[in-house]
């Protein structure tokens, strides 16, 4: 079963960091994706530019919108995912836990939909 | 099948509800937990477990039942020490982590695990609860549908994950225990039926898992469960701890709690659960108010506070600081505590307040804050209990 880790946290904490701050920060990151590339847990994984540059849009009445910034105004900001693949919700907490970012912030763990499978 | 539940629970009838009761549970998990490696020996053990529950239920009224289910809780315990399948103990163990599951809004957790583990009905509670039935059987719906869709395992946690995972089972057995015993909200002071369940949870987990905590809890609920008597007076209002008449107290649960604090204590690998169980021994070995370790029970406190810091903790430390100290000393503790805002909004923080201040004499700033106790308090007997203070102390200063 494959879940979807959405990893929140403030920008200002990792802006706030030293560049060796930020250089460690990032290592623990690189470490993580090769262990669960490795393990066979990893399905894709990506890291997002600041909130900053996010346009959000939809159509209404036919017409389109776009606005800056995200969605949601919330103090911790979608700042990159992974996709990973576990057998259940308990081994995938246990990955999620391991992100580096779940120690400053938080990550929302989501199952994902399996279509072929619902049919 | 029948023939084994008969004979085990001694019952035609019994045994046919019980039977009936173990094929319904059967329809809901197996499809989705697949089926057991041994289907026959899971339904008759399931049946007996909800034959001998529905028994204590019933024993509130009938005391005679009440043997009964020891009896045979003694026997299926015996049976399990021979030849019975350790698969049905990891099944029902299985099925509290699942319930439990901190994946789950807690009240669904404590919903679930009354449904699938304590095997009540919906209406049942929903009458604890105060809630109803509907919105029970939806918490209950929207719980599986999350198990289901999110796929939590059915399964006891791995080493690494079980202390903490346990903690979280824990806290839902500690919650309903609490719900049970000193109400939220509404107008009983206790509601007996959840703190029993809780009670019964709690024995379960001991004896299929011998946490350390999960002992310390039991005995935890077991001392608080023996002063129930003792807790409210017989027009329903509430006796605090130093005006209870202590002879009401059940011994057999003290003695059985205290038994159990000492053996979580000596494990030396305890926790929260264990201290305050301690704490509450202490309280229960003292014929009055007056005898009891006052120091004992503020050092245990500062233990507790240092591993699991909590501003109930520090109130309740305060508290018994006053006892040992004198009111004036308890009375520094509480403000400090007030003044840095974490309990503000806590009735009983106000009431203990006004209550030093009423010892000292300091009667003005006592009805202060009874008033304001009373402004937050929201269960009936507790409003009655502040109402009464505060009219104890009169109208104005002289």
């Amino acid at each position: 079963m494959k879940y979807l880790c959405l990893i929140c946290d403030e920008e200002k904490t990792i802006n706030d960091m030293s560049k060796a701050e930020t250089d460690a920060f990032m290592g623990e990151y690189f470490t993580f994706t090769s262990d669960i590339q490795a393990s066979g847990h990893y399905e894709a994984g990506e890291a997002l530019q600041p909130v900053a540059t996010a346009t959000t849009v939809r159509i209404r009445n036919g017409k389109m919108s776009t606005t800056d910034g995200p969605f949601a105004e919330t103090k911790e900001q979608l700042g990159g995912f992974y996709l990973i693949k576990a057998k259940d919700l308990n081994e995938a907490i246990q990955i999620a836990s391991r992100i580096p970012s779940a120690r400053c912030g938080s990550i929302e763990v989501r199952p994902v939909v399996d279509f072929g499978q619902s049919q | 099948m029948l023939a084994t539940l008969i004979r085990l629970l001694g019952d035609f009838e019994r045994a046919e509800e019980a039977l009936h009761d173990a094929f319904l549970a059967a329809i809901q998990q197996w499809p989705i937990e697949g089926v057991p490696a041994s289907p026959r020996t899971w339904l008759v053990s399931t049946g007996r477990f909800f034959a001998i529950d529905a028994m204590r239920r019933r024993a509130r009224h009938d005391a005679s039942l009440a043997t009964l289910a020891d009896a045979l809780e003694r026997q299926a315990a015996a049976n399990r020490e021979g030849h019975e399948d350790p698969a049905i103990e990891d099944d029902r163990l299985r099925r509290i982590f699942t319930c439990c599951h901190p994946a789950l809004p807690v009240d669904a957790r404590m919903a679930l695990t009354l449904r699938e583990v304590c095997g009540l009905t919906t209406e049942e509670i929903a009458r604890a609860f105060f809630a109803s039935a509907s919105t029970i059987a939806q918490r209950i719906v929207r719980a599986k549908a999350k198990i289901r869709d999110a796929r939590i395992p059915y399964q006891v946690p791995q080493h690494a994950e079980l202390s903490e995972r346990l903690e979280a089972v824990l806290h839902v057995v500690y919650l309903m225990f609490n719900e049970g015993y000193s109400t939220t909200a509404g107008v009983q002071l206790t509601r007996a039926d959840l703190s029993g369940e809780a009670i019964r949870l709690g024995r379960l987990i001991v004896e299929l898992l011998p946490d350390p905590e999960a002992i310390g809890l039991l005995a935890l609920m077991l001392l608080h469960e023996s002063r129930r008597s003792a807790r409210t007076s017989e027009t329903g209002d509430l006796v605090l701890l130093d005006e209870q008449d202590r002879r009401l107290w059940d011994r057999a649960l003290i003695a059985e709690g205290t038994r159990l604090a000492q053996r979580a204590l000596a494990s030396r690998r305890f926790g929260p659960y264990t201290l305050q169980g301690a704490i509450a021994a202490v309280h229960a070995e003292a014929d009055t108010s007056d005898e009891t370790d006052w120091a004992q029970i503020v050092g245990i406190y500062d233990v507790l506070i240092r591993s699991d810091p909590s501003p109930v903790f520090e109130l309740n430390r305060a508290v018994a600081v006053a006892m040992w100290k004198g009111a004036a000393e308890g009375l520094v503790r509480i403000e400090a505590i007030l003044a840095r805002g974490d309990l503000a909004a806590y009735h009983w923080a106000h009431a203990s307040r006004a209550d030093l201040c009423r010892r000292l004499g300091r009667r003005d700033e006592a009805r202060a804050s009874y008033t304001r106790a009373l402004v937050l308090v929201k269960q009936e007997p507790e409003r009655r209990f502040l109402e009464r203070r505060l009219e104890e102390l009169g109208t104005s200063e002289s």
